[in-house]
């Protein structure tokens, strides 16, 4: 334990080797758009929940994105599951570990521990390479465990290191780069705004409540101009006889 | 009979006679009277002064939010986070009460740190004003307790690696550290018997103490009444005719009129952090705690909160010795215990920063400079600022943020240690006989 005290104070070193290069891309997400947020389940649905689970949110919490419990039922789930569920992978923990090295992680509130850009980016960033145990590794998350689950869409691609001289001082640094060697089913745009899509519902999803939540800061917003109003009013009635 | 002793009530219209059967048998008259409608309060109270009402506003706003938290909150190491996304999202208005209660938390950090520099800046500690200040400094380090006790409860990995941290500062006291952390923890690391106690003193215990010293902190003040940013006593000018101090208004309704204008503002911008941006950026609650906590994964980068910053950017300012982290937790201590010691240290002839010399109004100045750089230093890592460049004499080729921090926590202390010598010897203007206005 004094072990672990002094490691966090020398901690700076730690945290600037563990930061990585990779520039994080804006995600261009909106949560008000609910076709965007119901095509993001059904890729979760499909892809994800295969091996992560997302165990404190509710099938029937997806009625928020106006659907009905039946869409619900017909397009988005797959098992015996009831609507009321939590949704559970369909992996066991212990063939994932087996197969992964890790159990994959829940993904209920990925959207806020990870954020949106660092997840659009992530998604990608995967690229084919023949020393990692899945055949795909990421730019962003190195020797990350994850396969590349969406690779028939993306296509795949490889990491293309550059040597740059420096001219004046000699220094070589190393500029990588994903260069897309076979297409997948999806161009390029369309698979951005699929990654864009999932993206939108795993951001919903780590906070449903989230447009709930402004909705209703404007009306209480809007009172509370009001009772400034009269407690401002009220202050200078009284404080008139002050001298 | 002592009943029939005591006169009916005759100013509450048709309440007469509930009022009078009550007052009979409760001082409910009296404790109306000296805490509220024949408090005199100097009336020159300017904006510093809006936030120890709204420090209780926010007291209050914390113990209700609590209530119903704790309505759907397990504190168990299995569920407890959880439970936290069952209230924020299967509770109705879950997610209400629980930013409520994050935000308040650093909304009570807030008042109080603009509280006390209000206390500094116009000597409320002075005497007769001690106690009022001992008491408050010691909720102070309530709240301290309060905070890091429930900052555990979500059992995030930010929860768990910060308490983990902050209860292994204990374990580096010479001879009685190793035990003392086992003592606290109840256990070799933070776990579920650590979560099931902090709950305890989380809900029960702090809070407790919090209101005891609350009110003992009201009640020193209404005995010796309120000081203003002119540092005058308002007693030493009666009117003959009223009795009353005439720079001195009655508290109600004055200043609770006054202070339900404060309370508006407050809310508002409480409103604006809650509904539309309660993580404050990380600030407030941060990104890692939303994954829940994990005893064999150490976060990259472990920050406290914002409230202790400060002090752990000290922490991590003073190097090492003997193969001891000890000698930075002792600089941590004594930087926030040091406060009690301020009414003592302080030998200037005025009170209030309006009348004092350039030494004092210097020093503060520079305090306060210092206070909120290491705030910021205590949440960035050390290489903030990067490296020096070639190696220093003495310093040798190390961070300059490290380095910052050092000469900042020098200077926080400077201003206690030499505080008997500036304030004795400054050019000190006047004080008017009566407040301005």
């Amino acid at each position: 334990m004094k072990k672990l005290l002094a490691i966090l104070l020398a901690a700076p070193a730690i945290a600037l080797a563990s930061s990585g290069g990779t520039p994080l891309e804006r995600a261009p997400i909106n949560l008000h758009d609910k076709l965007s947020l119901q095509r993001g389940a059904q890729v979760f649905v499909n892809h994800c929940l295969n091996c992560h689970s997302a165990n404190v949110m509710r099938y029937a919490r997806l009625q928020d994105l106006g659907l009905t419990e039946q869409q619900i039922k017909d397009n988005l789930m797959f098992t015996s599951e009831k609507v009321g569920d939590t949704m559970q992978g369909a992996m066991d923990p212990a063939v994932a570990k087996a197969a992964f090295g890790i159990v994959p992680p829940d993904l209920s509130l990925v959207g806020r521990s990870r954020g949106p850009d660092w997840l659009y980016t992530y998604f990608k960033s995967f690229y084919r390479d023949s020393a990692s145990k899945t055949g795909w590794n990421n730019a962003l998350f190195p020797n990350v465990a994850m396969p590349h689950v969406l690779w028939e869409y993306q296509g795949e691609q490889s990491l293309q290191v550059t040597e740059r001289r420096n001219r004046n001082t000699g220094d070589v640094t190393h500029v990588s780069k994903l260069v897309l060697e076979h297409p997948g089913s999806l161009t390029p745009v369309a698979y951005d705004s699929q990654v864009a899509d999932l993206v939108n519902y795993l951001a919903y999803m780590s906070e449903p409540a989230q447009a709930d939540r402004k909705l209703w800061g404007i009306l209480v917003l809007f009172f509370l101009a009001g009772f400034f109003v009269l407690a401002l009013m009220l202050k200078h009635e009284y404080w008139k006889d002050v001298r | 009979m002592a009943v029939l002793n005591k006169p009916p009530v005759t100013e509450a219209g048709r309440f007469n006679g509930l009022l009078t059967w009550v007052d009979q048998r409760f001082p409910l008259v009296s404790l109306w009277k000296g805490h509220m409608a024949e408090y005199y309060a100097p009336k020159n109270f300017n904006f510093w002064y809006y936030f120890g009402s709204l420090a209780l506003l926010v007291l209050v706003i914390q113990i209700v939010s609590g209530i119903f938290l704790t309505m759907n909150y397990k504190p168990s190491a299995q569920d407890a986070f959880a439970s936290v996304e069952y209230i924020m999202r299967d509770v109705p208005g879950g997610w209400f009460i629980r930013y409520v209660h994050s935000t308040g938390a650093s909304a009570f950090f807030i008042c109080v740190y603009l509280h006390m520099a209000r206390g500094l800046m116009y000597g409320s500690y002075r005497k007769p004003r001690e106690l009022i200040w001992i008491f408050g400094v010691m909720i102070y380090l309530a709240l301290m307790g309060e905070a890091f006790f429930g900052y555990l409860l979500p059992w995030g990995q930010m929860s768990y690696w910060g308490a983990q941290v902050i209860i292994n500062l204990f374990g580096t006291i010479p001879l009685i550290g190793e035990p003392l952390a086992i003592w606290i923890r109840g256990d070799y690391n933070v776990a579920d018997a650590t979560l099931n106690r902090f709950f305890a003193l989380h809900v029960i215990a702090l809070p407790l103490v919090l209101l005891g010293l609350v009110a003992a902190h009201i009640m020193a003040l209404h005995e010796v009444g309120s000081n203003n940013p002119d540092g005058v006593e308002i007693f030493n000018d009666i009117d003959p005719a009223s009795g009353h101090p005439r720079d001195g208004i009655p508290f109600h309704p004055y200043y609770t009129v006054k202070d339900t204008v404060g309370v508006a503002v407050f809310l508002i911008f409480f409103t604006v952090i809650v509904f539309f941006s309660p993580e404050m950026g990380g600030y407030f609650l941060e990104a890692n705690n939303f994954i829940p906590a994990d005893p064999l994964k150490t976060p990259e980068h472990i920050a406290p909160v914002w409230y202790f910053t400060p002090y752990y950017a000290m922490l991590r300012a003073v190097p090492p010795m003997f193969g001891s982290q000890f000698p930075g937790v002792a600089v941590m201590g004594i930087a926030v215990l040091i406060f009690f010691a301020i009414p003592w240290l302080d030998r200037g002839r005025v009170k209030s920063i309006r009348y004092r010399g350039g030494k004092y109004r210097a020093w503060f100045t520079v305090f306060v400079i210092s206070f909120l750089i290491l705030g910021y230093l205590g949440v960035e890592p050390t290489t903030v600022w990067g490296e020096f460049a070639k190696g220093l004499p003495i310093v040798g080729g190390d961070y300059i943020a490290l380095w910052v921090a050092r000469v900042l926590t020098v200077v926080y202390f400077l201003f206690f240690f030499l505080m008997p010598w500036y304030t004795a010897h400054d050019n000190e203007k006047p004080e008017p006989a009566r407040v301005t206005w």
